[in-house]
């Protein structure tokens, strides 16, 4: 995002003079405060980063009117991928800087600590940007929504197609940290249970693996149809630009994928390939109206589906608000999540969903044939869709999460 | 039935091998620029990362702006990020050549995260896609792999780039000149050198050899802020095992350290990323000044 040094003075002066009287006016209202905590500056930077806190930012814009005796506010951090960094930052802002919710959350080891401490100090986790399915499975909290997707649902989706395809035999390509093993397994039970097999898998360092040429032609030489993509980011981008220029005769099963990588990939060398989002701007009405809303504000990066995850979950939380009253709500963050699972949701993003006791949100999954060169007919018109998975088999069934707090 | 040794198939193995030999082609031709830099100016250069990722970038810059190819970037890039490097070394370095080296790390340091920081701020951090020249697409059956031909360019242009850089060094006039100022500045002055010149060139040259990695790279990787932070610490292994300042010791250990992560990617891909370092730690504990290094 462009900031002229110039524009930004202006703004901060205006901004600091301006709304001294109606700041008064409202001083008696509560103020709730939604902690927009990702990575600004590493790997993870385009797929969430300043996108997610624009689309948060949106979401309370958008709700003001409706705020019901109370105001919101949107801050930032970075929390550089290191799962300490995230947790003490989340104790800072629940302890001492009053917020309420942290949302977005990408990798998956910050957000499992994170969410630890939104439990811990009675707070809310609104996680958009992380993968693992165990966020609502074995570590599970009361206090935490897991709103986009998960690792079990790209499985299902990108994998299930893949299997379904023709697909039996698979090699992974995985990421050695809880995300990549996660994706790995939840996919390999998948391939399992379709009487597949997996022929071996490569786990690489990570971060700082640039080279996947040796693990490619080990998958080739291994003798699977299916290479599995068990990475994110700028590792899955580069295992796919290698595969192509290794000429491996594979069929890729890029497991997490967002637009943004696709965008990075370029369609000459994306175009044909399968991946699961829970969002794409171009999906319908309301899909598009969103976009349309926020585009301007990030127009070199457009909305993939966590931002648009920390611009409904915030928005459902602001729901909850109301529907409990402000005082309930500063009083205890798990009263804030019982309500949010008990309302039905509804967004221009993900239409009409809910939350689920474990607090998984069911919403739609989509997958997605990435569009050749010539038949995209401009800049961020990449995704065909293949199929759509509705909310009841988009995600793993609540009595297999091994989530503690649910009664099986 | 395929030919075995000690109960690993020998196909991938030599393929592991041919592989390693491309990571280390750019391992040689970065750490032939960070020794030259430091065998002759004795600065440690932590911006080299940055430089690299500056050439590919700015070799993308060029294809998508001014609509110039890779071939063109090739030479011009280098020359180009190289003056910014003299620029940098008149400007900044040059305050520092009276002190610890450890001033001149800081610095360069904090350049390299400058550096990073700029690009990723305007450019994000998925990085920006770039195309294999035309004339080196495709790819050739080894029989045990597939050889893309881009990557069989990379190893042959990098071998011919380090084994000149080491020839003009320790083969020419100038290389003799540019090894006696490091010996004895003050005496070579008076012979009517322009040393600090001299030095500036160097720096540049060496700026050069990073930005043409970058270039070479670019087609490979995507072109992104991180791409210098993700080697430069393998770089700096492979500066340390060969033996600081050792011209023709960083290209032998670069192409060297390369095989041997190659291989071991093949036998145990999770400690790929530790194999150089413990190698570096063993390399310090018995030959304290590396590999090629004369001992201090």
């Amino acid at each position: 995002m462009k900031i002229s040094r110039r524009g930004l003075l202006g703004t901060a002066a205006a901004v600091s003079t301006l709304p001294m009287a109606s700041a008064r006016a409202q001083s008696k209202l509560p103020v709730f405060k939604i902690g927009v905590l990702n990575d600004q500056s590493g790997p993870y930077r385009d797929t969430g980063g300043v996108t997610s806190v624009i689309c948060t930012q949106q979401a309370v814009d958008e709700f003001a009117s409706q705020m019901k005796g109370y105001n919101v506010q949107v801050v930032a951090a970075d929390h550089q991928n290191k799962p300490d960094l995230g947790a003490s930052i989340a104790r800072q802002w629940f302890d001492q800087d009053g917020v309420d919710m942290i949302t977005d959350v990408p990798n998956s080891g910050v957000a499992l600590a994170v969410s630890a401490v939104a439990k811990e100090k009675n707070k809310v986790h609104v996680n958009s940007g992380a993968a693992s399915s165990d966020i609502t499975g074995l570590q599970c909290s009361p206090n935490t929504v897991h709103w986009t997707y998960d690792t079990w649902m790209l499985a299902q989706s990108t994998g299930g197609a893949t299997v379904k395809a023709g697909g039996d035999s698979w090699y992974f390509i995985t990421a050695d940290y809880a995300f990549g093993h996660k994706l790995e397994s939840d996919t390999t039970a998948l391939v399992k249970a379709a009487h597949g097999k997996v022929t071996g898998s490569s786990s690489y360092p990570f971060p700082g693996t640039t080279d996947f040429s040796s693990f490619l032609v080990q998958a080739q030489s291994s003798g699977a149809k299916v290479l599995g993509l068990a990475n994110a980011g700028g590792d899955t981008i580069n295992s796919i630009k290698q595969a192509k220029e290794f000429g491996l005769t594979m069929n890729i099963a890029a497991l997490l994928m967002f637009i943004t990588d696709v965008n990075a990939l370029g369609l000459d060398v994306a175009g044909g390939l399968h991946l699961t989002e829970s969002f794409y701007w171009d999906l319908n009405e309301g899909t598009r109206a969103f976009t349309n809303r926020v585009k301007a504000k990030t127009p070199d990066n457009w909305p993939n589906m966590a931002h648009a995850g920390c611009y409904a979950g915030s928005l459902h939380f602001m729901k909850a608000i109301n529907h409990i009253g402000p005082v309930a709500a500063k009083a205890s963050g798990r009263a804030i999540v019982d309500a949010m699972k008990a309302l039905p949701t509804e967004d221009d993003c993900f239409g009409k969903g809910s939350v689920r006791a474990d607090g998984r949100g069911m919403f739609k999954s989509y997958l997605f044939e990435v569009k050749k060169p010539s038949e995209s007919k401009m800049k961020w018109d990449y995704y065909k869709i293949v199929q759509t998975t509705p909310p009841e088999q988009a995600w793993r069934p609540l009595n297999e999460g091994g989530c503690p707090f649910i009664k099986a | 039935m395929m030919t075995t040794v000690l109960g690993y198939n020998i196909g991938p193995m030599l393929a592991q091998g041919v592989l390693g030999l491309i990571n280390g082609a750019f391992y040689a031709l970065l750490s032939l620029g960070l020794a030259v830099i430091f065998g002759l100016l004795n600065i440690i250069n932590f911006a080299h990362g940055a430089l690299y990722m500056i050439g590919a970038f700015v070799a993308w810059a060029f294809l998508n702006y001014l609509g110039i190819g890779y071939w063109p970037a090739l030479v011009i890039v280098p020359i180009l990020v190289g003056g910014f490097g003299m620029l940098l070394e008149r400007v900044f370095i040059s305050k520092l050549y009276k002190l610890d080296h450890l001033y001149g790390l800081l610095l360069t340091f904090g350049l390299a995260l400058i550096f990073e920081g700029l690009v990723r701020n305007y450019y994000g951090s998925s990085g920006m896609p770039f195309a294999v020249p035309e004339s080196l697409r495709g790819a050739t059956r080894l029989g045990f792999m597939i050889m893309p031909t881009y990557r069989a360019w990379v190893v042959v242009a990098s071998f011919v780039v380090c084994i000149s850089t080491w020839l003009i060094i320790e083969k020419t006039p100038i290389g003799a000149t540019l090894r006696a100022a490091t010996e004895n500045p003050a005496m070579v002055q008076a012979f009517g050198v322009n040393v600090p010149r001299l030095v500036t060139l160097t720096y540049g040259a060496g700026v050069a050899l990073a930005a043409f990695a970058g270039v070479m790279a670019a087609p490979v990787y995507s072109v992104n802020p991180s791409m210098g932070s993700n080697v430069i610490i393998v770089v700096f292994a492979v500066v340390v095992i060969g033996g600081m300042g050792s011209i023709l010791g960083s290209i032998l250990t670069g192409f060297g350290l390369g095989l041997v992560e190659g291989f071991t990617k093949y036998l145990y891909p999770q400690g790929s990323g530790v194999v150089i370092f413990v190698l570096m730690v063993i390399v310090l504990l018995l030959r304290p000044s590396g590999l090629f290094g004369k001992a201090a």
